[in-house]
C-alpha cells in the first residue's frame, strides 16, 4: 500500500518508515554477525568492518528513530559536537599511544602476573 | 470532589480552554515549548556519549595493547544471547518510536500498548544479561583482581572482564532507569494526560531510550564480535 506513505509521513516520518528502519537494522544485524565468522585480510578489517556497520545503525537510528532527519538542525548540531569531542579525545589518546609506557593494569594477579606479551607490539 | 473526578480526570482541551494547562505561561507557542524541552534532552544525551564515549576509549587503548587476551577472552561471552539480545533492544527501539507517534496522533490505546511492549522488551533483555552475568559469576569471569577462571591458555584476561562488566553494567543500569522513566510516561498515558498538543515525556523518554539503543549497537560488535 504505496499511497500510505503520504506527503506528510514522508516529511516527520510515519509507521511504515520506522518499520523499514527496523528491518534494515536487522538485517544489518545480521550480516554484522555474519562477518564475525568470515576471517578478513587482519583482524583490523574485521573490526573497521563491524564498527563501520554499527555506524550506519546508528544513523538510522539517529535520523530515523530519533528524528534528526525531520528536527530543526539544532539538535543535530549538539549530538554532532558532542561526537566531535569524542573524536579529539579518542583521537589524542591514539596518537599518543606509541609514545607511552606499556599498558599495565594496576591489580595484577597470580595467574597473569607474566608480563603481557601483546604489549611488546601494541601498534594496532 | 466526587471520587471519579479524581480518579479520572478530564480530558484537556487545550484548543478551547483560556489557560492551557500543558503550556508553561513562559512560553509562546507549544512548538516553542517542545523544541526547548528537546534541546534540554539532547544536551543530556550529549554528556551521556562522553560518558560512556570515555568507556569506549579506554577499551580501545587497552584492547590494542593486549589484544590477545581481549580476544581470548571475549571466547567466553555467546554470541547468540548477545545476538538476541540486540534484536530484543532494535525491536523495542522500534515500539518506543510507534508509541510516540501513536502519541502525536491521539491514539492513546495504541500509545499504551506500544509503552507496554517496549518495557517487556526492556525486561527481556535484563533477563537474558542476568543469565549472561550469572554464568560468568559461575565461571569466575570477573573483572580485576576477582578473576578466578582456572586453566587459561592466555593471562591478563581479567582485563577484557573489567571492561565487559563496566560497559555492560553501566548500560544496564541506563536500561532500569529507562524502564523507571517509561513507566512514568505509561502512568500518563493511561490517565490520558498527552495529547498532540503535547506528548514531550513521550518523545523525550523515546530519546533516551534510542540512545541506550544506540550505545548497545557499539557495545555488541566491540564485546562479542572481535577476533
Amino acid at each position: 500500500m504505496s499511497h500510505d506513505t503520504t506527503h506528510a509521513e514522508r516529511a516527520h516520518g510515519g509507521p511504515k518508515i520506522y518499520t523499514l528502519v527496523l528491518v534494515a537494522l536487522l538485517i544489518l544485524t545480521f550480516i554484522t554477525v555474519g562477518a564475525s565468522y568470515v576471517k578478513l585480510g587482519s583482524g583490523m578489517a574485521n573490526v573497521i568492518l563491524a564498527l563501520g556497520i554499527a555506524t550506519v545503525k546508528g544513523s538510522l537510528v539517529g535520523l530515523f528513530f530519533m528524528h534528526l532527519r525531520y528536527d530543526k538542525p539544532l539538535n543535530a548540531l549538539v549530538l554532532l559536537v558532542s561526537l566531535f569531542m569524542l573524536g579529539l579525545f579518542l583521537l589524542s589518546c591514539y596518537t599518543d599511544f606509541e609514545t607511552r609506557d606499556p599498558l599495565e593494569p594496576a591489580r595484577l594477579k597470580a595467574p597473569v602476573a607474566a608480563p603481557a606479551p601483546a604489549a611488546a607490539h601494541g601498534a594496532h | 470532589m466526587s471520587e471519579s473526578a479524581l480518579t479520572a480526570p478530564a480530558p484537556r482541551a487545550p484548543e478551547h480552554s483560556g489557560h492551557d494547562s500543558t503550556l508553561q505561561h513562559h512560553f509562546a507557542t507549544h512548538e516553542q515549548q517542545f523544541d526547548a524541552s528537546k534541546i534540554g534532552m539532547w544536551l543530556f544525551l550529549g554528556t551521556e556519549i562522553l560518558l560512556f564515549g570515555g568507556l569506549f576509549v579506554g577499551y580501545g587503548l587497552m584492547q590494542a595493547a593486549h589484544s590477545e587476551a581481549f580476544v581470548a577472552a571475549h571466547h567466553h561471552l555467546d554470541k547468540r544471547l548477545g545476538f538476541l539480545n540486540t534484536v530484543v533492544l532494535l525491536v523495542s527501539s522500534w515500539t518506543m518510536v510507534m508509541a510516540v507517534h501513536s502519541a502525536s496522533k491521539d491514539r492513546r490505546k495504541a500509545t499504551v500498548r506500544y509503552l507496554i511492549a517496549t518495557l517487556a522488551c526492556a525486561a527481556i533483555f535484563l533477563c537474558v544479561k542476568y543469565f549472561e552475568y550469572g554464568h560468568k559469576f559461575h565461571e569466575g569471569l570477573l573483572p580485576g583482581m576477582y578473576y578466578s577462571h582456572k586453566g587459561d591458555a592466555v593471562p591478563n584476561q581479567f582485563i577484557f572482564f573489567s571492561f565487559y562488566f563496566m560497559m555492560t553494567g553501566l548500560h544496564a543500569l541506563h536500561i532500569l532507569g529507562g524502564m523507571v522513566a517509561m513507566s512514568w510516561v505509561l502512568r500518563k498515558a493511561v490517565r490520558g494526560e498527552f495529547s498532540s498538543t503535547w506528548y514531550t515525556p513521550v518523545d523525550l523518554v523515546g530519546l533516551y531510550w534510542h540512545l541506550v539503543d544506540l550505545i548497545w549497537i557499539y557495545l555488541f560488535p566491540l564485546l562479542y564480535l572481535i577476533s
